[in-house]
């Protein structure tokens, strides 16, 4: 039986606090030569699409925009088109989000860059529906966060009608939408754009279930990927799905070296510098809902508890509801591995899904965890831009083609064809 | 005799409704990058200064402007790229954005063409807010205007300072809130993507009834359109005493008119075609003839340069590349272009100070 073949797509570095500008190997993550760079090193390692995360508002962090990290990034659409230009089989995703847009210009937009690019268009739908971000458009803070996934269905739901209406007139009413016309643009190559969701809570996992093409997951273990494999595929069959429909890819971080102790090496250097003592601070500020300025990095972590009504960071998602329980775990952490500095307890509790080894050993990794059901591939999101896929691309592709669970060229033209995803009905 | 500007506006096949008959490809063409890749080639043979992209939300438009002249911009080198952006169903801060980031993709050749939606067809179809009179929709284009080219100086040029010793890749100082609230939206800033290249990628306005104020304040070019030279004129004494009241210097501002072309090096090869083709009322402007009937039109130098609209393509393009740009270059009254400059500095502006600072 032929091996399960392992799909790839890589997260374009910018706008996080993963990417490590202080390297002097770290490009400008806005110029147009460092988008020309990382696309066509992706498109020399086959993979299926390049993507672009979204944010709308410039983080605060204490009332004052978050300076620490890597910020500032061009708009998705126009970058997109612009990539189409300078390669031939990539997938072109994009995060658009689904509260600050409206379907017709969004229908349009995904339909002309997917004429123009050839059937290469991906649509990552996010569903943020905060009052801070909102503050940048016309419509402001206006959706209830209950309503964002509602929101969502009825944005894809509009913006179907109209890719798909082959000149038909269009006749939508929704809660959120009226949308009433002729479409001006035909069904694209793809038929529409290839549909990537992220969501991980219940409701997000029952949308992905229902709509997605490809879902980025963040599930570490092979225990915890597979978990959500099962759960998410499981989900599929009452919408009338085949599994096959939809490939999982979780976030995935990496670390090459010629020898086991040098990527370790390697590994240790990269957290090191994506965590600098001032992050260190501000990421215990954010759970400690209090300024900790005077606090040093590499010290032990505060006595005093944290302040469990305040939040002193936005445009932020936080993933952590009670600050109280996260301190205490942190400490009894800290002092388990030995007593950790700030620094050290802020690098531990941030990493990530990560392979760290020589090409061959994460080759054989991530080939263990594909076969074994965690995952359909991943979703490469590199320390540096425009180069940290380079390594990866020239020493860890071929070896996931020696082990044959990697394509040796593209077999179609389109997204859809890399993923092996039928036409929309 | 001072130098003429030239602009190219194409969509579709050519203005002539019949254009795509002449065209000797299917419609679907134009869906594909090929198709505007080589318009956009001939366009820049012509050593336009920029190509107009028209656009709307209306019947009959095809893809999205702004994505064309992205899709183009890395591949067709030496032109300015000018696509129309409407004004009244859109987020002015996604606007801003991808507009700035057309002028980081084509290296400073971005400007845009703001236009407002007139009709209660394109007001359904985003179901929000009824279709307004053309004096309400112009306000909202400056509400929008504004916003867009304070939010291009949101950032600060060297806001971006990679301080290690400090932790900080950014100095929050050098970036701005635009804090901005009008009458139809407030916007609070600053925009996520660095300001570009040209800073005010070149703001492209057409004189319409109401636009005459918006034009005067913000346009870096007015496209008119006028039966003759004589009318062409008597716009643009109309246009340069508005931007003088408006506090502005009227030689910063150029004034372009729209000429319907339809060129074949056989001046009677031409009228044929537009024969064949069927009646269309001119909107303006029309030169059916041979090349040298355009150079006449330019040379007459009743504005500051015209903006050429082919009835079909690639016909009317190619004979203004091969034709007339050369006669233009010959009579003195084109330079060559420096394929590096920017659009702005091909219509001789310096890039613009920053509102928050004044540098």
């Amino acid at each position: 039986m032929p091996k399960k073949q392992i799909h790839l797509a890589a997260h374009f570095p910018g706008v996080n606090n993963t990417t490590v500008w202080s390297d002097p190997e770290s490009g400008s993550q806005t110029d147009f030569a460092s988008f020309v760079a990382f696309a066509q090193n992706a498109e020399r390692g086959l993979f299926d699409f390049l993507f672009l995360a979204e944010g709308l508002r410039l983080r605060e962090h204490q009332g004052r925009i978050h300076d620490l990290d890597v910020v500032g990034r061009p708009d998705t659409f126009t970058v997109l088109n612009a990539i189409a230009a300078v390669t031939t089989h990539l997938g072109l995703g994009g995060t658009i989000n689904t509260t600050f847009n409206e379907p017709w210009e969004l229908a349009k937009q995904f339909a002309s860059l997917d004429h123009l690019s050839g059937g290469r268009a991906a649509w990552n739908l996010v569903t943020s529906s905060d009052a801070f971000t909102g503050e940048n458009f016309r419509r402001g803070g206006f959706l209830d966060p209950a309503q964002r996934y509602d929101r969502a269905q009825q944005m894809l739901d509009a913006a179907r009608e109209l890719w798909l209406a082959d000149g038909r007139p269009v006749d939508h009413h929704s809660d959120q939408f009226d949308v009433v016309g002729t479409f001006p643009i035909p069904p694209t190559p793809q038929g529409h754009p290839v549909l990537i969701q992220s969501g991980d809570s219940d409701q997000g996992r029952e949308f992905g279930a229902k709509t997605a093409d490809a879902i980025f997951s963040r599930h570490g273990s092979v225990e915890a990927g597979q978990e959500f494999y099962r759960d998410l595929k499981g989900r599929m069959a009452k919408y009338g799905r085949e599994q096959s429909e939809i490939t999982i890819l979780p976030a995935t971080t990496f670390a090459l070296g010629d020898t086991p102790e040098e990527a370790a090496e390697n590994g240790h250097r990269i957290r090191t510098a994506q965590v600098s003592p001032q992050t260190a601070i501000a990421f215990l500020e954010q759970v400690w809902g209090r300024d900790l300025s005077a606090y040093d990095p590499d010290g032990p972590l505060p006595d005093i508890d944290p302040d469990p009504g305040a939040q002193i960071t936005r445009g932020r998602v936080r993933h952590e509801k009670d600050p109280l329980a996260v301190a205490q775990r942190w400490r009894e952490l800290a002092e388990a591995k030995g007593g950790l500095s700030i620094r050290e307890l802020i690098i531990e509790t941030t990493a990530r899904q990560s392979f760290v080894g020589t090409p061959k050993e994460v080759a054989r990794q991530m080939d263990d965890y594909v076969q074994a059901d965690a995952s359909d591939g991943f979703i490469l999101v590199p320390h540096l831009t425009p180069g940290g896929l380079d390594e990866f691309v020239e020493k860890v592709v071929p070896e996931l083609q020696d082990l044959g669970s990697y394509r040796t060229g593209y077999t179609g033209p389109t997204l859809r064809d890399h993923l092996g995803l039928r036409e929309p009905a | 005799m001072r130098t003429a500007h030239l602009a190219v506006e194409v969509s579709g096949f050519g203005r002539h409704p019949e254009a795509w008959r002449q065209a000797g490809v299917p419609r679907e063409a134009l869906l594909t990058p090929a198709h505007h890749i080589a318009t956009a080639q001939l366009a820049a043979q012509s050593g336009a200064d920029f190509l107009a992209l028209p656009d709307s939300f209306g019947p009959g438009s095809g893809l999205d402007a702004v994505a064309i002249a992205a899709r183009v911009a890395p591949v067709v080198p030496g032109i300015g790229l000018v696509p129309t952006v409407t004004t009244t169903h859109t987020e002015p801060f996604h606007t801003s954005k991808a507009i700035a980031t057309l002028d980081l993709v084509s290296s400073g050749r971005a400007g845009w063409e703001p236009a407002v939606s007139r009709t209660a067809q394109e007001a359904a179809q985003f179901g929000r807010k009824p279709a307004a009179e053309p004096a309400e929709l112009w306000r909202e284009a400056a509400e929008t205007i504004e916003v867009v080219v304070a939010l291009w100086d949101s950032w600060e040029d060297g806001a971006v300072i990679r301080d290690v010793a400090t932790g900080r890749y950014v100095d929050r100082e050098k970036l701005h809130y635009v804090d901005f609230t009008g009458e139809f939206f407030s916007v609070k800033g600053p925009s996520i993507t660095p300001r570009s290249p040209q800073a005010h990628p070149l703001t492209v306005l057409r004189e319409e009834p109401d636009s005459l104020a918006v034009a005067a304040r913000w346009a870096d070019v007015v496209r008119i359109e006028a039966p003759d030279p004589a009318a062409a004129h008597a716009a643009r004494e109309r246009i340069r005493a508005a931007v003088a009241d408006a506090g502005r210097d009227p030689d910063t501002v150029a004034v372009l008119l729209d000429v319907e072309i339809l060129l074949a090096a056989d001046p009677n090869a031409a009228r044929r075609e537009l024969d064949e083709l069927g009646e269309l009322a001119p909107r303006t402007l029309r030169v059916v003839g041979g090349p040298d009937a355009l150079v006449e039109v330019i040379a007459e130098q009743a504005v500051d340069g015209v903006t050429a609209i082919p009835l079909t393509l690639p016909g009317g393009l190619r004979v203004l590349a091969d034709e007339v740009a050369p006669r233009l270059l010959a009579a003195g009254l084109r330079t060559p272009a420096d394929p590096a400059a920017t659009l702005r500095e091909r219509f001789g502006l310096p890039r613009p100070a920053n509102a928050f600072t004044g540098v």
